[in-house]
């Protein structure tokens, strides 16, 4: 089947204005205008497209909560793509810009936006200016600024950059980050929808998803819905890490199994024994290298029913040689680092967490902190403000379910003296 | 000052917001340009276009890996040791680096050429060992095009302190 959203692998250039529409791009936007704003969100939300950032929400939905009331209203593109393993958007910014953009635009006419920001991660440096240049393109065919396709209807479009934090992938510390605030997360209701950038109604959108928007209009919610399975519609890019023979990005319907995707990506490197997966980067609970997971269809319900995530799916792949000790550090080590320091549960427990791992993974703790490190993460549990206090969990719950003895061998029946517990110092930010 | 020597940027960025506090992290990228670092001066000249205390200007260059507070080495090599890539050598490349540079992890080099340090994913992990030297991205490392790659921005180093 032809790429849909990594079309440049089918079609060379085609992030480049010209190229799109010679393969039919603005075709959507041009059918869209002619439909009612509400016509459009109905479409969307036929399709079932759920959301490609992480927490799967239906896209038609969350447009169809933006108030229909005067003045300005925004979109937001979340391209902040921290999460380690994941890197499908910038591959959709480097080589499908055009078909975001037309997305983001149909977006906007749906909810009846005046302007859409592209919040991209500072990291993305070098795509800035091919994103400024391919706007400007646009505009000048006429599909930003004032009235587009004539149908009365404006918008703009702006590229903001991030500089380098990761919380500013959660939509509302994006929105803090746009506004020239901290990027830390707001307490809600409000919602977004309602009162999101500058207080104004906006939605909120991953890169891959607006990118799927431009051919469910042109094609239909029944062809979107033919693609995939029935709860887990459309293409989605696999981002492939780790332990793979050929990582890079793959699209497949979802609903592939792991060990289709693994096969696709050339195999475990090596020719090694798999030991581990992460199905969505580090924020995802781990999983073995069981024949039940392996033969597990990735949808959103299906790996849910494992206990994981698919989220983004940015799968990291761990062969027999990982040290579960040693990964799980490092990425302890990534949510301490990125834990913005709101609220305490997760600034102190990703410290705790980090601290006690090092101390484990240097020997020089007892079985005690092992239990410890499990106490710490459910007490952190279901108890901070945005989702990065529970992402922080999930790498310690998941490694001691499965992993617990290889914690245990590190250890020492007694703590060797003096006690370090109590001596190391609690301190917030930094790394 | 960098209201005159970079006016037209200027306007361009608050052109595109309907509030003045959203230009800070733009404003900062501009000033880090023409400084190579935050400076005081640069907070408080960022501040002055924002109209906005130097200190809220201050705590934002604080939040961000991106800003240096610091003045750096000419070339920053931000090298990604993160699990993936790390998964895929990027510990040992990048104690590697070190060792040939003869710095330690967050170091500049006496010569004030590079400085080097460790960070977070880069959405890069399929191209292993990567880094970011002042921005822009360097992937599929080996110690091998590593060290040529250093070599040549010794180069250029020296060839722009001769002029
Ligand atoms: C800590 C944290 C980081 C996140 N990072 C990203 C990100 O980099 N990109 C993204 O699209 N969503 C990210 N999200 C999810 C967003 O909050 C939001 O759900 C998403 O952008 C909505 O878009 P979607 O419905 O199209 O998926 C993150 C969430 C959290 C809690
Ligand atoms: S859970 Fe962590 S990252 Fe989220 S707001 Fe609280 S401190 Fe910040
Ligand atoms: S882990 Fe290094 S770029 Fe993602």
């Amino acid at each position: 089947m032809a790429n849909i959203l990594l079309r440049e692998k089918d079609i060379p250039g085609i992030g480049q204005y010209d190229t799109y529409v010679q393969h039919g791009g603005y075709d959507g936007l041009k059918k869209a205008l002619g439909m009612k704003p509400d016509e459009v969100i109905q479409v969307v939300k036929d399709s079932n497209l759920r959301g490609r950032g992480g927490a799967g929400f239906p896209t038609g939905m969350k447009w169809s909560f933006v108030p229909k009331t005067e003045g300005p209203k925004y979109i937001t593109v979340n391209a902040d793509e921290s999460e380690p393993g994941t890197f499908k958007d910038r591959q959709i910014l480097e080589y499908n810009f055009q078909q975001l953009l037309e997305g983001s635009l149909i977006c906007a006419y749906a909810v009846q936006a005046s302007a859409v920001y592209i919040y991209a991660r500072g990291e993305f440096w070098d795509i800035g200016p091919h994103m400024e240049a391919e706007i400007e393109k646009a505009r000048k065919a006429g599909w930003v600024g004032q009235n587009i396709g004539g149908s009365g209807w404006g918008c703009e479009v702006y590229v903001h950059l991030g500089a380098g934090a990761y919380i500013c992938g959660e939509e509302s510390a994006l929105l803090n980050s746009i506004e020239g605030k901290l990027g830390q997360p707001r307490v809600r209701p409000p919602f977004p929808a309602v009162a999101g950038l500058y207080a104004r109604p906006t939605v909120i959108n991953n890169v891959e998803t607006l990118a799927n928007v431009p051919q469910i209009i042109v094609q239909g919610a029944a062809w979107f819905k033919s693609i995939g399975t029935e709860k887990s519609p459309g293409p989605k890019i696999f981002c492939m890490s780790g332990h793979i023979e050929k990582p890079g990005n793959y699209e497949f319907p979802l609903g592939l199994t792991f060990r289709q995707l693994i096969e696709a990506a050339g195999g475990v490197r090596g020719g090694k024994k798999l030991k581990a997966i992460l199905p969505s980067g580090a924020s995802g609970p781990l999983l073995p290298a069981t024949d039940k997971v392996l033969d597990t269809a990735l949808t959103y319900e299906d790996v849910a029913a494992l206990g994981s995530v698919l989220g983004s799916a940015s799968v990291i792949i761990l062969d027999e040689s990982t040290d579960m000790v040693w990964a799980t550090l490092k990425m302890a080590r990534f949510f301490k680092h990125e834990s913005c320091g709101k609220c305490t549960p997760c600034r102190e427990g990703t410290y705790w967490l980090l601290k006690r791992l090092e101390a484990i993974y240097a020997k020089k703790a007892t079985p005690a902190d092992v239990q410890l490190i499990e106490d710490v993460a459910k007490q952190m549990q279901g108890k901070s403000l945005c989702a990065l206090g529970d992402f922080a969990t999930s790498p310690v719950m998941s490694a001691l379910k499965y992993w617990r003895d290889e914690f245990l061998a590190y250890t020492q029946p007694q703590k060797p003296a003096p006690a370090k517990a109590g001596k190391d110092k609690v301190v917030a930010g930094g790394d | 000052m960098l209201a005159e020597k970079y006016q037209e940027r200027i306007e361009k960025i608050f052109a595109k917001y309907p509030d003045k506090r959203s230009a800070i992290m733009p404003l900062l990228y501009v000033a880090q340009e023409a400084y190579g670092w935050i400076s005081p001066e640069a907070i408080n000249e960022v501040a002055a276009l924002c109209q906005i205390d130097p200190t809220q200007v201050k705590s934002i260059a604080g939040f961000y890996t991106m800003f240096r507070e610091t003045p750096k080495g000419k070339y920053w090599l931000q090298v990604c040791n993160d699990l993936p890539c790390a998964l895929r050598g990027a510990d040992q490349f990048y104690q590697e680096l070190l060792d040939y540079l003869g710095i330690k992890d967050g170091e500049t080099t006496a010569d004030g050429v590079f400085t080097v340090e460790h960070v977070m994913c880069l959405a890069a992990c399929d191209k292993a060992p990567m880094l970011q030297c002042n921005f822009h991205f360097h992937e599929n490392l080996t110690m091998e095009t590593m060290k040529a790659l250093i070599e040549q921005w010794r180069a250029e180093a020296k060839a722009a302190q001769g002029k």
